[in-house]
């Protein structure tokens, strides 16, 4: 039985608020903070980006799991802000985990749901007997250019997975993906920032995956939202994913847990996974969860969870809620220093 | 054995000598000493130069060669050595020709120090190539950082101040007042230190020598041979040079400089005498907490207690143990490999009794020369 | 530097060691001799752990270029509860640090051989709430 031994998060600790990014910009505050859902965001240190951020929630997911290192046989990280373009992540996760250098490794992409892509990979190898644990990773330090209101809601933070079929917390007990061509949101070779397509990245884009995938993994699985103790959708703002919730017949509470991006943003490939994380914090064994990530390009993946008893003996503290809460706000100026968007010299 | 003496001092302006380049330091600071010795020139047989920075800054390796070229001494073959050991190039460059003399194997050398630093962007760098640069250096320590983290520990342990740093800045700048090699020379207060920026906290510009040009020169004689040439042969009793682990992580406590301790011992001995019988102190003072601390590691107080000697004025001029009557690295100026030469000039020249303005009545003087945080330490003792 | 920084990494990484089986001394950084033993040294590598206590620290406000966007930023000498002591920075805000405040270690870039050249990760610390 397939599905996940234990899970780690980071969430870097500076928050700058949308009022303050608004105050720059000369916009409405309430008006974007109401249109978006948003009210604050992650923003990582200097010395953050996706490796540092990824050997964080990588370690804590190893540390909880009281496995051996030498027994993760695969290593996946999923972003869209990799330190380099070529010069894997995963191979820095590894060497920082001190795990012995006989195991599968390779960075993905698919914009926000490289990260689910991962746990599918960890997953398929673990059921073949070709690895005993698996370690997925979804983390982002995404950048919005300066004005553009992707700067209100494009964060950093991460999350990783130890999938294995021994000492299950979680089970996964199907998974499927959903993709097509569809140019919604997209950034060219050696462009520092992303292109979108306004409001094309609603309906034909977010909305048609999602729901497409988690409609078709219900119903072959004969299951309804009510079936559900949990939801958890990709959270690019605030609306979205309330939105396909209500389209797909879930009620508020059941998404309330996981919608973490009104205080931390979207950490783009984090962003379903941290929700996910918050669910798993605070959940009973046999709630059932509904996981479903959404990549520009454009694919989602969606996951059925079943919670065992093994959820009640593995450290849950400190909680990702924890973590949101022990934010430090920082103004614009501070801001536009660490992410790198002032000149020099 | 024999005993060795200094018959010839040198040392050139220290600052910012924008119209002169290494050569014409080296020059100007060698004519000096060889006319103070009464030599000619020719009957030079070896030169010991310190300098530390040449490689790095002005791309000159194999600045032996070219010193003993531009010093006139190239054209009778002379065999000239580099030493490098941080900013104790040049104690150790004294050491070796010591060594030579002493042996019998020279008559009659030149122990120099030498640095050109105002050819090159940053002077700060230079001293930050001290310490370990994969375990010190690059998790972003500096010199001064790691000079501050003593500092904090200090008065974390003991209660000093940074009054009390700034009052060793204060003394120096006034005992240069008198020097006129001395890159500045002019006082300063209390409060203008601790007014200067913070460097590394609690260190602050004005706690820190700063990084200067410059050059000296000591010629030194065999006994036997050093009545030739002068009436006021100030003697070597000891020169003794000791080593410590390079980074502050892996010393047992960062406030104990080893190096110096073995190095003062040794000396003493050696020299056949206490440290109570030394009249005259020139002591490494890189930045004002290093001056502190040689305090507490040569023994003129016990560990905790260096402030103490600040209050009481006890290193000043007219103190128990006048510390730096040249005005020390801090107000000369540290043109790093020259300075251990330079501090052993102005020893012998308060031997002779020709530190007119600054004069201490002293019989024997100490000099102290380190290297980095105090992996190299050299200590000298001369003897009028 | 290449080479140099790559030789060194599983030991930035991590807080990975050095100790002498003959007289159980441990070293950080890693030794490849034990100053004590010498010729008798026998030297395996060891785990240090992830804890230790500020022995003393500093503010740095003088930096290199390399450090520019950091200053000022906190070095500090942390004594490791395995033993040995290391040089690190700090992240943290000046004022939250003194000597004896406990400390952890987390994972950090240090810097980058410029825009074009390979990143430098290494161990710093943060205080422990």
């Amino acid at each position: 039985m397939v599905g996940i031994t234990s899970y780690g998060t980071y969430i870097p600790k500076y928050r700058i608020r949308a009022d303050e990014i608004a105050r720059i910009w000369g916009e409405n505050a309430e008006a974007i903070k109401n249109g978006l859902g948003v009210y604050e965001k992650s923003v990582p240190d200097i010395d953050e980006d996706t490796a540092t951020i990824s050997v964080m929630c990588a370690r804590e997911a190893v540390k909880r799991a009281e496995v051996s290192r030498n027994s993760i046989g695969a290593i996946f990280v999923g972003s869209e802000s990799h330190p380099y373009a070529v010069k894997p992540t995963a191979t820095i996760v590894g060497e920082a985990l001190g795990i012995n250098s006989f195991f599968h490794s390779a960075d993905l992409e698919f914009a926000c749901k490289a990260g689910t892509a991962g746990i599918q990979n960890c997953m398929a190898m673990v059921e073949s007997g070709m690895i005993e644990y698996g370690l997925a990773i979804g983390a982002d330090t995404s950048q919005g250019a300066p004005g553009d209101p992707l700067e209100y809601s494009a964060s950093a933070g991460g999350a990783a997975f130890l999938i294995g079929n021994d000492g299950v917390i979680a089970e996964i007990r199907d998974t499927l993906s959903y993709t097509t061509d569809t140019p919604d949101f997209w950034r060219r070779e050696g462009q520092p920032y992303p292109s979108h397509g306004g409001r094309f990245t609603g309906e034909p884009a977010y909305f048609r995956h999602v729901s497409t995938a988690a409609r078709e993994i219900m119903e072959r699985n004969n299951l309804k939202p009510e079936d559900f103790s949990h939801a958890v959708f990709h959270m690019p703002n605030g609306k979205f994913p309330v939105r396909v919730a209500r389209m797909l017949g879930f009620d508020k509470k059941q998404i309330e847990q996981g919608l973490v991006v009104r205080y931390i943003g979207n950490t783009y490939s984090g962003s379903s996974l941290l929700g996910f994380c918050a669910v798993l914090d605070i959940a009973k064994p046999e709630d059932r969860i509904l996981l479903t990530s959404f990549g520009s390009g454009a694919g989602s993946d969606a996951f059925i969870i079943e919670v065992r008893e093994e959820i009640n003996s593995i450290e849950r503290n400190p909680t990702v809620w924890e973590k949101i809460k022990n934010g430090v706000y920082i103004d614009y100026g501070f801001y536009a220093k660490l992410r790198r968007k002032i000149r020099m010299g | 054995m024999r005993r060795v003496a200094v018959i010839g001092v040198g040392i050139s302006r220290f600052g910012e000598l924008w119209d002169m380049s290494f050569r014409d330091i080296v020059i100007s600071a060698g004519t000096e000493a060889i006319e103070d010795a009464n030599l000619e020139g020719r009957e030079i047989e070896a030169m010991y130069v310190g300098n530390m920075s040449g490689g790095r800054f002005i791309s000159q390796e194999h600045i032996s060669a070219l010193i003993a070229d531009y010093s006139g001494l190239a054209s009778i073959n002379v065999p000239s050595v580099r030493v490098e050991a941080g900013d104790a190039s040049g104690g150790v460059a004294l050491k070796e020709a010591y060594i030579s003399v002493a042996s019998g194997i020279h008559d009659i050398v030149i122990a120099a120090g030498a640095e050109k630093v105002t050819d090159v962007g940053s002077a700060s760098e230079i001293m930050d190539s001290t310490i370990d640069q994969e375990w010190e250096a690059f998790p972003g320590a500096s010199l001064a950082g790691l000079y501050a983290m003593m500092a904090r520990l200090h008065m974390h342990e003991y209660g000093s101040t940074e009054e009390d740093l700034a009052g060793i800045s204060v003394k120096n700048h006034k005992n240069a007042v008198k020097n006129p090699k001395a890159q500045f020379r002019r006082e300063i207060k209390v409060q203008d230190v601790l007014s200067s920026p913070y460097t590394a906290e609690p260190l602050k510009m004005l706690d820190t020598a700063p990084i200067s040009d410059g050059a000296s020169v000591l010629i030194l004689a065999g006994e036997d041979v050093a009545g030739k040439y002068t009436d006021t042969p100030v003697f070597i009793d000891a020169i003794i040079q000791s080593s410590d682990f390079i980074a502050l992580q892996s010393r047992e406590s960062i406030l104990e400089m080893k190096a110096v301790k073995t190095a003062v011992r040794k000396a003493l001995r050696m020299s056949r005498c206490e440290l109570n019988d030394v009249d005259v102190f020139e002591l490494h003072d890189s930045f004002t907490i290093t001056e502190l601390l040689l305090y507490e590691n040569i023994g003129l107080c016990r560990h905790g207690e260096g402030h103490m000697l600040v209050r009481e004025g006890e290193t000043e001029i007219d103190g128990r143990y006048p510390a730096n009557p040249s005005g020390g690295l801090k107000a000369c100026g540290h043109a790093v490999g020259a300075t251990g030469i330079r501090q052993a000039g102005e020893i012998v020249l308060q031997l002779r009794g020709d530190a007119s303005g600054r004069q201490v009545q002293a019989e024997r003087g100490m000099a102290v020369n380190i290297g980095g945080t105090g992996a190299t330490a050299v200590v000298s003792i001369f003897r009028r | 530097m290449l080479p140099r920084f790559w030789r060194k990494i599983r030991y930035r990484y991590n807080l990975i060691g050095t100790e002498c089986t003959n007289c159980g001394k441990k070293f950080y950084p890693p030794r490849n001799l034990c100053p004590e033993c010498r010729r008798k040294s026998r030297i395996a590598e060891v785990e240090l752990g992830e804890t230790g206590t500020v022995v003393s620290y500093t503010v740095i406000h003088d930096s290199s270029e390399s450090y520019k966007l950091q200053k000022p930023y906190v070095v500090a000498l942390i004594k490791l509860d395995s033993g040995p002591s290391v040089i690190s920075q700090i992240v943290c805000n000046p004022d939250d640090i003194e000597i004896g405040t406990r400390v952890r270690a987390i994972f950090r870039k240090y810097g980058e051989d410029g825009e074009e050249g390979i990143i430098y990760y290494g161990t710093k610390f943060e205080p422990v709430i």
